[in-house]
């Protein structure tokens, strides 16, 4: 029965969606107060029901009903709480769920934060907002019904794979498409500016903090997909340039070329309808995300031809989005009109210059990630795109991105001189260029200059970005949230250059075969295998290794690596063991029994691998910070109150 | 320098800029393009000698050995047809099994066997690499238009 009502809340959400779309928009066109009040409790009783439908399918998943074929097929018996409650977005039908809710929750957070926005605007944003939630139920509910029943019931479901039992995963989809999802605000408001042909720095101002605080989730969510990788996998890699990773990557690229951009509109009015096609792509890239992951077309483009339903509804719902938003902007971006002049050395070039390195990058990725898919849709062959393609690509992309970003913020806005700039910096360039060359000479006696670069970008960025701080504070200017929000993000990507370089030069890979008793050394760490023994848990048995650890004979710590076999699993599960401190981690993970108690064995030296998610955290929390700014509330007010007094008059 | 030829100094710096990314980008999109073959393709010696690239299929039952004392093990693939001998020294995924479909990114060496650098199984049981699963298929067919023919 429950399931049901969940199914019929998705159709009364869909129905109100149709509604929020239409209503408000006409409104909008007809200037008819009324009409563009209905929005607001729309939004609201639509996210009332999308959260009911939510509710159903989580208690179907609490409940154990299996009549439900989505709940039989990623749920069990014996499967935790925990797991079952995350195991709602555990595959196609579910995800989509989630989708909805979290851009309901998005619309009705743009409805009672937004208070302030003109009516107007604010009918034709929650329009769009609900138009992309119509195409998702729809989806839904035509192809992807997660409310399915199937019949006769089994009696038990079957396991979620156990890869995927791990609490980093729970939160890891749901942050991701806060990012996802939360594009679509920033979508919204443009659609919404072309529709209404105007588009000033006010708009930019009120698109910022929902672009910043949706880039922060995905920021965030990315950084946990990589640190669950490297724990759970196995493989001791942080980022692999798989399709998946890609599709999440692109939007989170173009997503930081966004809010760059948006600083400019918002700041001194320029790149205005740059911006809002930024804005557009942004999205359009989630979405192409959301699809490339969750529909199938990775395990096998053919999925579309099986599932002829989904694959149509999809390419369809892509190119109205993308199709229709771009032709929405080609008719109205001339009514766009940029009004503030800049010189050509000046902040604005500085920021436009950050855009096309972003989109530069991105556009690396799109190609790297799409080409093997296109290639195999027209049965040209089955490639794909070996590692070294990404890690060249974003060489070459790192080196002007980081000195852009050294000089960038210091440059003036409207126009600087190159002579004012390079007295102020090049003492600080060649004490960063010199140290980064140096510094590889503590772990290696030749000279590395690909290394040495890599350091010396990440002393240039925490240089100057230090370096600016500290003059203001010895000017006594004062300092907004945003701006220490700026310096915080720009650390970490510092931080996180520093992880990259030195973790992909000097780690030290093994796999080995070993003995108990025996022991190998890396990187001064002596690694003893003491013996195997053998070890029960809730729902696995496992074969555990004991490794110590010894170095200037100090036990240093002791790894336990498991081989683990989940209950009604045949094939066993790799469960690495990982020592971890600031500078190093040292990583153990067990292969296969071999002869005579001996076993693979992966040993892995690690150096400075946690400053890769360090430099991401702190990038998040500047991304927190700088939508904490009080300007973003206050000046909407005191902007609209303004406008209230002279319409008034 | 004035003003003007600064101009364009720099905008001649942007355009040899995006062109020498451009020439780099391309030239590591197509060395590291990896094109996947199935055993049959390799023994017709469609498969080049001078590149890696990726080959796929189901692991033969009782083919795999182990050579004592170290890490490198051989086994045989098959997509039904014909069989090939991979060799990797390293160590193997969990869902290596005989009779899983795997694949082997790695170079063909002059005596004809295909030495691994990567060998990949999947996340799920169930689960056939997508290639596998096609070159499986192919097979089935030529073999099918072949005793059609005789």
């Amino acid at each position: 029965m429950i399931p049901e009502l969940g199914h019929f809340a998705l159709i009364i959400a869909f129905a109100i969606t149709i509604v929020q779309s239409v209503v408000p928009l006409i409104g909008a066109a007809k200037n008819n107060a009324t009409l563009m009040s209905l929005a607001r409790p729309a939004a609201l009783t639509q996210l009332l029901f999308v959260g009911l439908a939510y509710a159903a399918l989580t208690h179907a998943f609490i409940v154990h009903d299996f009549s439900v074929l989505y709940v039989s097929q990623h749920s069990n018996l014996v499967q935790p709480l925990m797991y079952r409650i995350s195991g709602v977005w555990g595959s196609h039908e579910g995800s989509l769920l989630l989708w909805s809710l979290i851009l309901s929750i998005w619309t009705v957070a743009v409805a009672v934060y937004s208070r302030n926005l003109p009516e107007i605007l604010m009918a034709r944003v929650l329009s769009v907002m609900a138009m992309i939630s119509t195409g998702f139920l729809a989806f839904m509910l035509f192809t992807s019904n997660p409310f399915e029943r199937i019949f006769p019931m089994p009696a038990d479901g079957s396991e979620l794979n156990p890869l995927l039992q791990d609490p980093g995963l729970i939160i890891h989809p749901p942050l991701l498409y806060m990012g996802y999802v939360g594009f679509s605000v920033a979508f919204a408001f443009a659609v919404a500016a072309l529709l209404g042909g105007k588009l000033d720095a006010t708009w930019a101002r009120w698109s910022r903090p929902w672009t910043t605080i949706a880039w922060s989730f995905l920021t965030i969510g990315i950084a946990l997909g990589s640190w669950w990788a490297y724990n759970e996998l196995g493989w001791g890699g942080w980022w692999f340039w798989d399709p998946v990773e890609n599709a999440s990557f692109m939007p989170w690229l173009v997503g930081t070329a966004l809010i760059h951009s948006l600083a400019s509109t918002e700041k001194r009015g320029v790149f205005k309808s740059w911006t809002v096609l930024l804005a557009i792509l942004a999205f359009s890239l989630s979405l192409l995300g959301t699809f490339i992951v969750r529909s199938g077309v990775l395990v096998s483009v053919h999925a579309f031809a099986t599932d002829p339903a989904r694959g149509v509804f999809i390419l369809a719902f892509l190119i109205v989005v993308v199709g229709g938003s771009l032709a929405l902007y080609a008719w109205r971006s001339e009514t766009v009109i940029s009004s503030g002049r800049f010189k050509w050395f000046s902040r604005e070039s500085a920021l436009l210059l950050n855009n096309i390195i972003f989109l530069t990058a991105a556009a690396a990725v799109f190609v790297g990630t799409m080409y093997p898919l296109v290639m195999d849709a027209f049965g040209l062959g089955k490639i794909s795109v070996g590692r070294p393609y990404f890690d060249t690509m974003f060489a070459l992309v790192a080196i002007p991105l980081a000195l852009l970003l050294g000089v960038g913020p210091s440059i003036r806005w409207k126009g600087d001189s190159w002579s004012r700039i390079a007295r102020r910096m090049s003492l600080m360039f060649v004490v960063s260029l010199l140290l980064g060359l140096l510094l590889p000479f503590m772990f290696e006696d030749e000279l590395n200059i690909a290394t040495g670069l890599g350091l010396a970008a990440a002393l240039w960025i925490a240089i100057t970005t230090l370096k600016d701080l500290f003059s203001r504070l010895a000017q006594k200017m004062r300092l907004s949230l945003s701006y220490a929000g700026m310096v915080m993000a720009h650390l970490g990507v510092a931080v996180f250059i520093a992880g990259v370089t030195v973790t992909m030069t000097y780690n030290i890979e093994k796999d080995l075969r070993m003995v108990p008793g025996s022991s190998y050394n890396i990187a001064g760490y002596d690694f003893r295998f003491l013996g195997t023994r053998k070890v029960q848990g809730e729902n696995y048995v496992a074969d555990e290794a004991i490794i110590e650890v010894w170095s200037d004979g100090e036990k240093r710590g002791e790894l336990f690596p498991q081989k683990r076999v989940y209950s009604g699993k045949s094939s066993p599960m790799t469960d690495a063991s990982i020592d971890k401190t600031f500078f190093r981690d040292l990583y153990g993970a067990l292969g296969e029994e071999l002869e005579n108690g001996a076993w693979s064995m992966r040993i892995y030296y690690k150096p400075l691998i946690r400053w890769i998610w360090l430099g991401c955290i702190l990038m998040t929390i500047g991304g927190v910070l700088a939508v904490s700014d009080r300007r973003y509330r206050q000046t909407v007010r005191q902007k609209v109150s303004r406008k209230l007094e002279t319409a008034n008059a | 320098m004035n003003k003007r030829s600064r101009r364009k100094v720099l905008i001649f710096a942007i355009v040899f800029g995006v062109a020498v990314a451009t020439v780099l980008g391309l030239t590591a999109f197509e060395e590291n393009l990896l094109y996947f073959y199935s055993p049959t393709q390799v023994k017709e010696g469609e498969a080049p000698l001078t590149h890696s690239f990726r080959v796929g299929g189901l692991v033969v039952d009782g083919s795999v050995i182990r050579e004592p004392d170290s890490l490198t093990v051989r086994f045989d693939i098959t997509d039904n047809t014909e069989v090939m001998t991979v060799a990797y020294t390293g160590i193997l995924p969990d869902l290596f099994r005989e009779g899983q479909g795997i694949v082997a990114m790695g170079k063909l060496q002059e005596n004809g066997s295909f030495v691994a650098q990567e060998v990949l199984a999947k996340h799920d049981e169930n689960y056939m690499p997508p290639e596998v699963a096609d070159a499986l298929k192919a097979a089935e067919q030529a073999a099918k238009e072949k005793s059609g023919k005789i």
